[in-house]
């Protein structure tokens, strides 16, 4: 396989691969390595590509497995995962307010999300898969999808409700 | 689109209920300027699903260059194993005319042998020099032909 076909398989996706490592690891350096690491698995592999059924959900089940070894580390280290990009959030009311249209807001409230909740919003409200293709990315079956959907959804709304009741604004 | 629709749709969405065309209606809608008041806080919701998902890696991906360095290091292994087999093997192929003690003996001795025979050749050819002399005294004999021709010049007339 040339590189040229390669990367017509792997370009597709990788941007999807890497908006889910990003979910998980949040900084956004950590995710392109992470990315990065993840296609050049697949191309070391490159002879077994035609053997997988479906390029595009191993890859996604990968960086899960991936981005999770990551994260275990860090907490087997002991080292807080604070990976802002952002500036420090809670200086001052004036910061908040410009907070533009709270969507920075909804980032935040996901990166509080037990990590499951954040892949399957990630991979079903922004990726817009199927459930069956998350059922094979996740190794989940489809009723727990639903179920972690439907709570973490809840839990969005319900925090946005706050903000906005109590006023961010 | 119908304001009760969405209600619907919005409480299916929350059981994780809706199918993809659903969800995506419901984004559609909330992508509008203006949304029913009481539905407001949904809005930030869907629009930072719209923005992130187009999010893109930029990282530039390395596979190239590792390919051919590669190539680049295999090449000049092969060139530092091909210089240091030259270099290590030559001087052994010279060094095998070497000769060990045992040899130089007998070397020592078929010099010698042959040198003897040179020696009974030359002597040979130096005794052998003396058949000259017979050539003369060949082309002496020659002279008894003249003598047969007065004889003949006698008997004939």
């Amino acid at each position: 396989m040339t590189q040229l076909e390669f990367l017509n398989i792997v370009t597709p996706f990788k941007d999807k691969v890497f908006r889910l490592a990003k979910r998980l690891l949040v900084s956004r350096e950590e995710a392109e390595d992470a990315t990065q690491e993840v296609l050049i698995k697949l191309w070391k592999n490159k002879t077994k590509i035609k053997d997988y059924k479906n390029v595009e959900a191993f890859s996604m089940t990968m960086t899960k497995n991936f981005c999770y070894d990551k994260l275990k580390s860090k907490q087997a280290q002991n080292l807080k995962i604070v990976h802002s990009n952002y500036q420090d959030h809670s200086v001052s009311l004036q910061k908040e307010v410009e907070l533009n249209d709270s969507i920075d807001w909804v980032g935040k409230i996901m990166e509080t999300l037990p990590e499951q909740q954040k892949m399957v919003v990630q991979l079903r409200d922004i990726e817009q898969y199927d459930f069956k293709e998350i059922a094979e990315m996740l190794d989940m079956n489809e009723t727990a999808i639903r179920v972690a959907l439907s709570r973490a959804r809840k839990t969005i709304r319900e925090k946005l409700t706050n903000t906005h009741n109590y006023g961010v604004k | 689109m119908v304001l009760n629709n969405i209600e619907n749709l919005l409480e299916k969405y929350e059981n994780g209920e809706t199918s993809l065309k659903e969800e995506q209606q419901l984004k559609d809608y909330f992508s509008q300027e203006t949304v029913a008041p009481h539905l407001e806080m949904y809005k930030p919701m869907f629009s930072y699903f719209l923005v992130s998902q187009k999010e893109q890696f930029t990282k530039q991906l390395p596979l190239e260059t590792k390919k051919a360095f590669n190539f680049k290091w295999l090449s000049v292994a092969a060139v530092a194993v091909l210089m240091l087999s030259i270099y290590v093997f030559k001087p052994n192929n010279l060094g095998g005319t070497s000769i060990t003690d045992a040899e130089k003996v007998e070397i020592n001795n078929a010099k010698e042998a042959l040198a003897i025979m040179s020696k009974h050749f030359n002597k040979g050819t130096a005794q052998v020099g003396y058949l000259g002399v017979i050539n003369k005294a060949g082309t002496q004999v020659d002279y008894l032909k003249e003598i047969t021709n007065p004889m003949n010049r006698l008997f004939k007339r």
